[in-house]
């Protein structure tokens, strides 16, 4: 165990992980936050909390971690290395852990030209990489970056992401390797649409060996309506949407439900995949459906592990 | 070279304002070749500070010439007393040149006529393309020639983010990922174990993030420890 939260312990159980997903407002108000927190309580084992998504101002990751630790919810708290330096990002994992965060998710960051404050200065110090082993060093070696010592030892269960979808395609498996080595205990992948090519990139996993050494979740996301689907494709980066999938979203009389079901059905065939070991379930600004997805996809009731 | 380009007319029309005797000074060199500020650029901005003069029905007298670099105090002093006649001086330099022109000659009014936009080259008349930021500790043998700090919209050092596709960065469907092309060239060489080692932290201290650098050559100096 690298720090006993309620995700590693379903993961080294063999159990298969559910993870969702929370966006952060752009206020102080974090309502929403504990509403949508208590809906999906019972279904997920952890929450990813969103950090400035798409480079948009809200509410940081941290903050709102807090909240949901003070509600007894367990967060996974995202990290990019868009914003901060090393100084701050290392800052604040100590913070995070001191409030009791036992999960971080390291990541590079959507670029600031997509947010609502493009003219803001780009930090990347160091890449996602260098701030997965930079942590990895924290916790299993005691030093910072500078070689600094820390003067206690603390414990974290380190996560990274992985884009299947991405170009070049065989390098995307060579990443994959080079986060395991930097301290990922688990992955999750961009949302999964092309179920084809994820197929073939957890092949060239499995050749390696790799789905041994970390636990890999897929991401999942409902899509809500055709427009929603289509945004997706054409805007949101790292994303791709097969024209099959746009046209079966087409076609639906209830495009909701069809949505959902497609979702359900991503899970189930994701659940057959050898080497996936669970999902992550992104149902932003869609969070109340989180519990039906869990239930129709059989994953429910989570496990309880002491 | 550095690449430049002329600020917007109405800028420069605003910027000018309080003066009436203008020289418009050109830099023969890398603004030349760019065609922001060389004499030819010179000459066309001096002729459209007039009109606009006119228009205004104030008076002004204007006059372009150039040097070879205004970033050396040697070339600067071949028209260091011509400059002296003006009340201020719109330089179509680079900000070397303006700052150059302004610590060897800190009497005289300077002003900037150009943005300053990067170290670069042309790939084809009339584009210039971004190349190098100077961060004082090249990487370019490990990326085989093609600069992730500066091509790379992250500066990543540890290959292509999750929002590279079908070649282009996830900024601009314009732009080449970086990481993309340093993947292909280092496939290409046999070399794409680079890839595999974790590259660490950048020390950023030897680029602008330490300071504002000097860089000191004892064994070219004139006068040793000066
Ligand atoms: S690595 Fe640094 S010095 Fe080398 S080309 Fe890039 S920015 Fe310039
Ligand atoms: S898409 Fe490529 S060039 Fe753009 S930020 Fe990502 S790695 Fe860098």
């Amino acid at each position: 165990m690298k720090a006993g939260s309620n995700l590693e312990k379903v993961i080294s159980s063999g159990q298969f992980a559910v993870t969702g997903e929370l966006g952060p407002p752009k206020s102080a108000d974090v309502s929403m936050i504990k509403e949508h927190g208590e809906t999906m309580r019972d279904y997920v084992d952890a929450f990813n909390i969103t950090d400035n998504q798409t480079a948009i101002v809200r509410t940081s990751s941290i903050g709102v971690a807090g909240v949901l630790l003070q509600m007894g919810l367990e967060p996974v708290v995202q990290m990019t290395v868009r914003d901060r330096n090393r100084i701050a990002l290392q800052g604040d994992l100590l913070g995070a852990v001191a409030m009791g965060v036992k999960n971080v998710l390291c990541l590079s960051g959507d670029h600031q030209m997509f947010g609502n404050e493009p003219a803001s200065k780009g930090v990347y110090d160091i890449d996602s990489m260098q701030l997965l082993k930079a942590f990895k060093d924290i916790r299993d070696e005691g030093k910072f970056i500078g070689g600094d010592d820390v003067e206690a030892p603390l414990s974290v269960y380190l996560g990274a992401v992985a884009n299947p979808f991405a170009d070049p395609f065989e390098y995307r498996v060579d990443r994959l390797e080079k986060k395991i080595a930097a301290g990922a205990s688990f992955i999750q992948t961009q949302c999964i649409f092309d179920l084809e090519r994820f197929k073939r990139w957890m092949e060239l996993v499995r050749e390696r060996g790799l789905h041994k050494k970390v636990a890999i979740l897929g991401g999942v996301t409902p899509i809500k309506s055709l427009g929603a689907a289509r945004y997706m494709k054409n805007f949101v980066s790292g994303i791709t949407i097969p024209d099959e999938l746009i046209e079966r979203m087409k076609g639906a009389e209830k495009k909701k439900e069809e949505g959902l079901k497609i979702a359900i059905e991503t899970i189930k065939q994701l659940k057959e995949i050898e080497g996936v070991a669970g999902v992550h379930v992104m149902a932003i600004a869609w969070e109340e459906v989180v519990p039906e997805i869990v239930e129709r996809a059989g994953l429910y009731p989570r496990p309880k592990l002491s | 070279m550095i690449t430049a380009e002329r600020k917007p007319l109405d800028e420069i029309f605003e910027m000018l304002e309080p003066y009436q005797r203008i020289a418009v000074l050109g830099c023969g060199t890398c603004v030349t070749v760019c065609m922001a500020g060389g004499q030819k650029e010179a000459e066309e901005l001096a002729v459209a500070i007039s009109i606009h003069r006119k228009k205004e029905k104030k008076e002004v007298s204007v006059e372009a010439f150039t040097i070879e670099r205004q970033c050396e105090f040697e070339m600067i002093d071949q028209v260091a007393e011509r400059l002296k006649g003006f009340d201020v001086v719109l330089s179509l330099a680079c900000g070397v040149g303006v700052q150059t022109l302004v610590e060897h000659m800190p009497e005289l009014i300077v002003l900037p006529g150009l943005n300053t936009m990067s170290m670069g080259y042309p790939v084809e008349q009339g584009v210039w393309v971004e190349r190098c930021l100077g961060c004082g500790d090249c990487v370019l043998h490990l990326t085989q020639g093609i600069c992730p700090i500066t091509r790379c919209a992250k500066s990543l050092l540890n290959g292509p983010c999750g929002g590279s596709a079908d070649g282009k960065c996830e900024i601009s469907k314009d732009v080449d990922c970086a990481w993309h092309l340093i993947h292909d060239r280092l496939q290409k060489l046999g070399k794409l174990n680079v890839l595999e080692e974790i590259q660490p932290p950048k020390d950023w201290s030897s680029s602008h993030h330490g300071g504002p650098r000097t860089l000191v050559r004892e064994d070219v100096r004139l006068e040793s420890g000066k």
